[in-house]
């Protein structure tokens, strides 16, 4: 190997490392560790500047390797080692030595952060010195996308996705894609009927020659890595096959066995063999077997004597279903909070305290009461209904944190719609304060705030309870610090939102994360709000926190951009800092086989082992396990990492 | 026998996994949280590459207490890089106490990308861990033998 001749860069970061570590000190004392050829100090490195003067030093001086210390490698690797290789130095002889955030950022006295500074700078010259020029590795990728959930957010992805060329999957876990928006009676805040403008994308996402749905199925399992996940999908019976289901619901009339439904939350029941809605796509009819007689044995079978296409098959297995998909897109969605949570405000106990669904499926047209608002218990027209907003947010003591963003959208949109149903009602809304950010939304909330019989009141509820057949709302109004007492027909609580409860299983099946709240969480929450650290995997939707239907569709179509431009690629690149085998020393023990948790390694036919580098993802585990110390990671040997340690503890 | 009055400063190595622990560092910069310098980081991709050797290097070459940081049992970003780990920390913690060092001085710990405060209470804890425990009796040792061999 040629004599090392390294330059060392120390950036003062404007005063960000220059207040508490001593820059001049650091090149100093570096400029005489052995290899070291120049050095030098400046401002801001990452500067336009501060990059000409790595530039020009890697000319002038011949440069073999530069170490840049400065911020975390997080940050300015990739600008120092396109620097470098506009100077014609390899991009992999560069390294970061991160004095800011592991140093001057977290030290105060300016000595122990100096000679702190040396240390790590240090290590990083001898890395280095060790490190040789390597070519990025180039993959080929699978041109399809995986679309998990089927909400507002998975269907536009999968439209984007599907219109720019490319395949794509749409998993879905129930009969029926749609989520959440299909229960929604109309929106705010243009009072659009949802079904009206859902249903048509809908269809669109049915027939669209790219896309193929997977309804009532789910991902187990996902292995690989960017561009090429390998990924099973348990495909459920429904019992029913959907292109000979007809929709005539002659199997719903004679079925003996019904449930509450989920679509209705509740309000109504749906039988044994069902279609969730009338819009329901796939449109067929599905046979949910938890609530069926029987099918093994067959208890009852009244459906297919009644089935004249003969579509009902009783004797549909599970199905997995494996894939092999370039980048995934996670729409999971939310759920409500769970309403049993909230005691202190009769739910589970009073009938006549509902969520915010489940008034909108009293509003809507196609729900249980064909758009009346009758209440639960005995289905009289609620004449006077309270709202009470926050109901689990907002509140860190007893429930969820954070503020669920749509809820005083909604609930001036409830309280809208409301008047429109039931012309003599009188709605009061709790709230402790209005969050109306939002294109056309204070207005919005103005105009209801306006409206005659709407109250808002502004004060938490503490308690709810049932007197007789009247529901009593205990509260407080703080702006006139009078207690309040509402007798009331009908409750509806503006449920907190929380991650769909099959987020956090799937988050790990993917290797992404979830933050504190359970929501997916973001690479980066303002510069890389739709992709997850795992590459290849996309997040979007109320999945990733709370949000509204405009801001869903354009997390869909965000997440939808970064897929296409993965998948547009001709070639993917991947890190060429893999395993190395040097076969000399190999002895072909096979230990490195078996650690390898991406089947990169092998024994080949001259018994030693061989390391597949577009399969390898550098984690090194096979190295700590090599009896021999054949197996090696690029720029990361055992000897660059004991030079690294002797300097880092020699005397500064 | 040191002549001099200062309190005894460690020097201490920490080798952190690339995805968590050397995020939660960076976490713990970003936010300003301080603590004692005494801890040299190296960033490996995994805190599965960390061997036996690596630790023993650490301490031959004069580390008072050594340092292994990786991503929470399930988190590892190469599945299970960090179980292994936990094994083999098991291990040179055992040889370790044979051979006549305290195996307190190293320690593995699961920091993520998100536990800043996780990272700075770690490494003030360590180090004052270590600093009770006195330095490491190897260079001491090593300097003896030194003079025996001649």
């Amino acid at each position: 190997m040629p004599t090392p001749r390294i330059g060392v860069f120390v950036c003062h970061c404007g005063l960000n490392i220059e207040r508490t570590v001593d820059t001049r000190a650091v090149a100093d004392a570096v400029s005489r560790q052995p290899g070291v050829t120049y050095v030098s100090d400046y401002d801001y490195m990452c500067s336009d500047p501060g990059q000409k003067q790595v530039i020009d030093a890697i000319d002038e001086h011949r440069l073999t390797g530069v170490v840049v210390a400065a911020c975390s490698p997080s940050m300015h690797e990739p600008t120092f080692r396109r620097a470098a290789e506009e100077a014609g130095l390899n991009p992999y002889l560069v390294e970061m030595a991160n004095i800011r955030e592991h140093c001057s950022w977290v030290h105060l006295d300016r000595d122990e952060a100096t000679e702190k500074a040396i240390r790590i700078t240090r290590t990083m010259i001898e890395k280095v010195k060790g490190n040789h020029p390597l070519e990025a590795v180039r993959i080929d990728h699978v041109d399809k996308c995986l679309v998990i959930g089927g909400g507002i957010t998975g269907i536009q992805a999968a439209l984007d996705v599907a219109e720019s060329g490319f395949q794509v999957i749409l998993v879905e876990k129930e009969p029926t894609i749609g989520g959440h928006m299909a229960q929604l009676s109309e929106t705010f805040p243009t009072l659009d009927c949802s079904s009206c403008i859902l249903t048509p994308k809908m269809v669109e996402a049915s027939r669209h020659p790219n896309i193929e749905l997977m309804t009532y199925s789910e991902v187990v399992d996902v292995s690989g890595y960017v561009g090429n996940y390998t990924v099973r999908i348990r495909k459920n019976p429904t019992y029913v096959d959907p292109e000979k289901c007809n929709l005539c619901g002659e199997c719903e009339k004679v079925c003996p066995e019904s449930t509450p439904s989920s679509f209705e939350r509740g309000l109504a029941e749906r039988k044994a063999i069902y279609i969730p809605f009338q819009q329901a796509i796939p449109s067929s009819y599905t046979l949910d077997e938890d609530t069926c007689l029987g099918l093994r044995p067959l208890r009852c079978s009244e459906c297919a004597k009644v089935c004249e296409p003969g579509a009902i098959d009783f004797d549909m297995q599970p199905e997995i279903v494996e894939e092999e998909i370039g980048a995934i897109i996670v729409a999971t969605g939310f759920d409500l909070y769970p309403i049993l949570e909230l005691g202190e405000y009769g739910a589970g106990d009073v009938p006549d305290v509902i969520d915010g669904l489940q008034f909108e499926r009293l509003l809507s047209a196609s729900g249980p009461t064909g758009g009346e608002v009758r209440r639960p218990s005995d289905g009289r027209i609620a004449k006077r209904v309270v709202f009470v907003q926050c109901a689990g947010s907002r509140d860190p003591e007893n429930h969820n944190p954070y503020c669920s963003k749509i809820c005083c959208m909604y609930t001036a949109k409830h309280a809208l719609l409301y008047r429109h149903a039931v012309h003599d009602g009188e709605a009061t809304v709790f709230y402790i304060d209005i969050r109306a950010g939002g294109k056309g939304y204070e207005e919005f909330i103005q105009g209801a705030t306006e409206s005659e019989r709407i109250h808002y009141l502004r004060g938490k509820v503490a308690r709810i309870y049932r007197e007789g057949d009247q529901v009593v709302v205990w509260g407080v109004d703080t702006l006139s610090g009078r207690r309040v007492e509402l007798e009331a027909d009908l409750v509806v609580l503006a449920m907190s939102m929380d991650p769909h409860p099959s987020t956090d299983a799937l988050a790990k099946a993917l290797k992404i994360s979830c933050g504190g709240e359970g929501f997916l969480k973001e690479a980066h929450p303002k510069l890389r709000p739709v992709e997850s650290l795992t590459a290849g995997v996309f997040v979007a939707g109320a999945g990733q926190g709370p949000k509204d239907i405009p801001e869903s569709v354009a997390q869909g179509s965000g997440a939808a951009a970064k897929a296409i431009g993965l998948l547009a690629k001709e070639k993917l690149t991947h890190s060429p800092e893999t395993v190395s085998i040097d076969e000399e020393i190999c002895g072909g023990c096979g230990v490195c086989v078996g650690m390898c948790p991406y089947g990169a390694l092998s024994l080949n036919g001259a018994g030693t082992a061989e390391c597949n580098e577009v399969l390898c993802e550098s984690c090194g585990t096979c190295v700590s396990a090599c009896p021999t110390g054949a197996a090696q990671l690029k720029n990361m040997s055992d000897s660059q990492i004991r030079e690294m340690i002797e300097v880092a503890l020699a005397d500064v | 026998m040191s002549e001099s009055t200062a309190p005894f400063e460690p020097r201490i190595v920490a080798f952190l996994c690339r995805w968590c622990s050397y995020a939660g560092a960076d976490l713990a910069g970003v936010s300003r949280l301080e603590y004692p310098p005494n801890v040299v980081p190296m960033r490996v991709n995994c805190s599965g590459r960390v061997d036996a050797e690596m630790v023993l290097t650490a301490i031959e070459k004069g580390a008072d207490g050594v340092l292994i940081g990786g991503c929470h049992p399930g988190d590892c970003h190469y599945v299970s890089g960090n179980y292994k780990t936990r094994r083999r920390v098991a291990l040179i913690q055992r040889a370790l106490s044979e051979i006549g060092i305290d195996p307190r001085r190293v320690r593995l710990e699961w920091i993520s990308a998100s536990e800043g405060n996780k990272f700075q209470h770690t490494m003030t804890e360590f180090t004052q861990q270590v600093r009770d425990l006195g330095p490491s009796p190897v260079p001491a040792a090593a300097a003896a033998e030194a003079t025996t061999d001649a």
